[in-house]
């Protein structure tokens, strides 16, 4: 996984709650074998104006010129604002892995779903959860503002305003740890393996009929 | 020691280790694997030059891409049969305790499978990628859905890394009404609480309404506590479990099994155990459910109405009802049993066990699918149920009443293969999501329990089951 270094980038606001992951990326692009390739089909129902299926040349299929991410003002964005329960639902890590394919590198919203939050750290989607009244607010301006961009600090948990406000965030700090490193988790695990087997020759002795 | 929730005992058995800021190690003993997220997990263990940690942890099926017709023409769609395919290599190459392949005769939805093989088990952790995991935890085990870099993870090191959830009791206390199910219960906490109520929280189910279902109702319900943002749903183990798990095909015997009852008869809150948070519902107060919207909170009783945008105060609450109003096609206030329906769907892993189909096969007896219904199809959850079924002659009943029987598997709950909504129809479906697009682009699904769904496909439209049950009593 690559490092998160710290960063700025344009805002998109996708205003609605319970964003699931069904319209992350729909089902039908679940069937390919890779972990790439997904980016094209980001929200492909609400994207498009067809119906998108794996193999198209996304590049010819009409836009859905209303939906916020085709607006000629959020081209190229790294930053995805969103709504209460982002990423809720099927636990497809092809939600994250669309997000990062098609640019953005972190997601602030003030909730998200519990399966789609551990995904996206495991592939270096930041995701920052704000007070809904900050989100709110961070909404209003990047409306009321073309080229509204937001600096994030992963080091210092900050994001930064235009105007120079900057609003702290939470994060654990095994996440933070990883994140800024780009550390292979398994890797880690794999570093505690004498204790693992421990565990695992005591659990067999005491529960054997789990290890039929 | 502190009375404990059966939570708290499932989490303190499969730590393997704890760091300072409560990040846990746990250990996995049960590893289910279907075709759609096994992929690249595979591949990340290969391009890494690791190997599984325990192979007879895995239990794997495919279930996700495979029709449920024309089995002898194999899976047409090349993308899905490449998928399909390269589950079947990476077992073939790396191993399981059991793979149910497409084809097998016990081959059907990981999670019924799951449990009606004796493959979960009380006191075990049981994860799968798949966010319908949490539907194992109705048979005493903590088990949850993960994502494909966690499904790496327990191959290679056999073990998660975690931090502890909050505890939440869902209590529900009295007798439940003829023709309210499991699936009404699930509706109804989701409909109080909300799709994100349970996020930050596992939720047992407890109250002598969860004692007095059957293990089969308890799985339905556990099925859904995803879908109320719970990382896991769980019911302790009692009588019921026991007689359950007892001579499924991988449950302990003889002297083993009396040694696992000991244990398991220990899994339950204890007296005075502390939870987070409790809500409470009486059960008889619960109606038979409907969905009217694009979320599973978006919930009424069959008796209600589908709600008015201009009497909810919160502005992007009242957003969210005209947005779903609009992509389901319904008007504010229309009554739920004035809403016509093109499809029903009765399966997928919230309702596709053989109690399931009996409640929806109760009310297709005798009876016929309404002319304006252009497809009700029924897909047991397996090739067990399915054998079930037929030696019951269930699937005759359905026929008759002019049901398509078909093979077991995922299917239409969320339309990977050929059974998908087309744009606009209106399915009353037993699944457990009604997502836009889900069931195919543009689809509008209703969610309802089997009963319900079968009573909708009888008289062409949303009716109470109980009602209909009366016009027969009563001629
Ligand atoms: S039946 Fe539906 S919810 Fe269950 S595992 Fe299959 S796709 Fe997922």
């Amino acid at each position: 996984m690559d490092k998160f270094i710290s960063r700025e980038g344009l805002v998109a606001p996708l205003d609605r709650a319970n964003v699931d992951t069904d319209a992350v990326i729909p089902k039908q692009f679940l069937k390919s074998i890779k972990r790439t390739g997904y980016g094209p089909n980001l929200f492909d129902e609400w994207r498009y104006l067809d119906h998108g299926e794996p193999g198209m040349d996304n590049s010819k299929r009409p836009l859905n010129p209303d939906f916020v991410l085709n607006q000629p003002r959020y081209q190229g964005a790294q930053i995805l604002l969103a709504r209460e329960n982002f990423g809720c639902g099927s636990s497809r890590e092809h939600a994250p892995w669309a997000l990062l394919q098609y640019g953005f590198q972190a997601v602030i919203a003030p909730g998200f779903a519990d399966i789609f939050f551990t995904n996206s750290f495991k592939n270096g989607l930041l995701l920052i959860k704000l007070d809904g009244g900050i989100v709110d607010r961070l909404f209003k301006e990047a409306a009321g503002q073309p080229g509204y961009r937001l600096a994030i600090d992963l080091a210092e948990q900050s994001v930064t305003t235009p105007g120079g406000e900057t609003i702290k965030f939470d994060i654990e700090p095994f996440k933070k740890h990883c994140l800024m490193n780009g550390l292979d988790e398994i890797g880690l695990t794999l570093e505690h393996a004498a204790e693992i087997k421990t565990f695992e020759t005591r659990r067999r002795e005491q529960q054997p009929w789990l290890f039929n | 020691m502190a009375a404990r929730t059966l939570y708290d005992k499932l989490w303190d058995d499969h730590v393997v280790r704890q760091e300072a800021d409560g990040t846990a190690l746990i250990y996995i003993d049960r590893h289910l694997v279907h075709e759609v997220t096994s992929p690249q997990a595979y591949e990340g263990l290969k391009v890494a030059g690791r190997k599984p940690w325990r192979v007879s942890s895995i239990v794997a099926t495919a279930d996700h891409n495979t029709p449920t017709r024309n089995w002898d023409k194999g899976i047409e769609d090349p993308v899905s049969r490449l998928q399909v395919e390269t589950l079947d290599d990476n077992i073939k190459e790396w191993g399981a305790l059991s793979y149910f392949p497409f084809l097998h005769e016990r081959q059907g939805i990981v999670h019924v499978i799951g449990p009606e093989n004796g493959a979960t088990l009380p006191g075990m952790t049981v994860v799968c990628g798949d966010s319908h995991t949490s539907t194992h935890g109705a048979l005493g085990c903590l088990a949850f859905g993960i994502g494909t870099s966690e499904v790496e993870h327990v191959l290679a090191t056999q073990c998660l890394v975690q931090k502890k959830t909050k505890a939440l009791q869902v209590l529900v206390e009295g007798k439940l009404g003829a023709g309210v199910t499991a699936k009404d219960i699930a509706l109804a906490v989701i409909g109080k609480i909300g799709t994100a109520g349970g996020t930050g929280y596992s939720i047992e189910f407890a109250g002598d309404t969860i004692r007095a279902l059957s293990v089969e109702a308890r799985l339905t319900l556990c099925n859904m506590a995803i879908e109320a943002g719970a990382r896991a749903g769980m019911v302790a183990v009692d009588e019921t479990t026991i007689e359950y798990v007892k001579g499924r095909p991988l449950a302990p015997t003889g002297a083993m099994w009396d040694k696992a009852v000991a244990h398991w008869r220990t899994l339950k809150s204890d007296d005075g155990a502390l939870f987070d948070k409790v809500v409470k519902f009486d059960a008889a107060a619960i109606e038979p459910q409907v969905t009217w919207g694009t979320s599973p909170e978006m919930v009424t009783t069959i008796g209600g109405k589908v709600p008015d945008p201009e009497k909810e105060g919160n502005l992007a609450k009242r957003e969210g009802i005209e947005r779903a109003l609009k992509y389901m096609a319904l008007k504010a206030n229309t009554p739920i049993t004035d809403i016509q329906i093109d499809k029903v769907f009765i399966g997928a892993c919230t309702n596709s066990r053989i109690e399931d189909l009996r409640a929806a096969a109760d009310v297709a007896r005798g009876r016929k699918v309404a002319g304006n219904v252009k497809l009700a199809m029924v897909v047991p959850g397996s090739g067990l149920v399915k054998r079930q079924a037929e030696q019951e002659g269930l699937d005759k009943i359905f026929v008759a009443a002019g049901f398509e029987w078909r093979e077991p598997g995922c299917s239409m709950c969320l339309g990977m293969n050929d059974d998908q909504l087309s744009p606009g129809e209106r399915c009353a479906s037993t699944s457990n999501r009604n997502f836009e697009g889900r069931q195919g682009a543009g689809g509008r699904t209703h969610l309802v329990s089997p009963a319900m769904a079968a009573a909708a496909a009888v008289a062409g439209h949303f009716v109470d089951v109980r009602s209909l049950a009366e016009v027969e009593h009563h001629g």
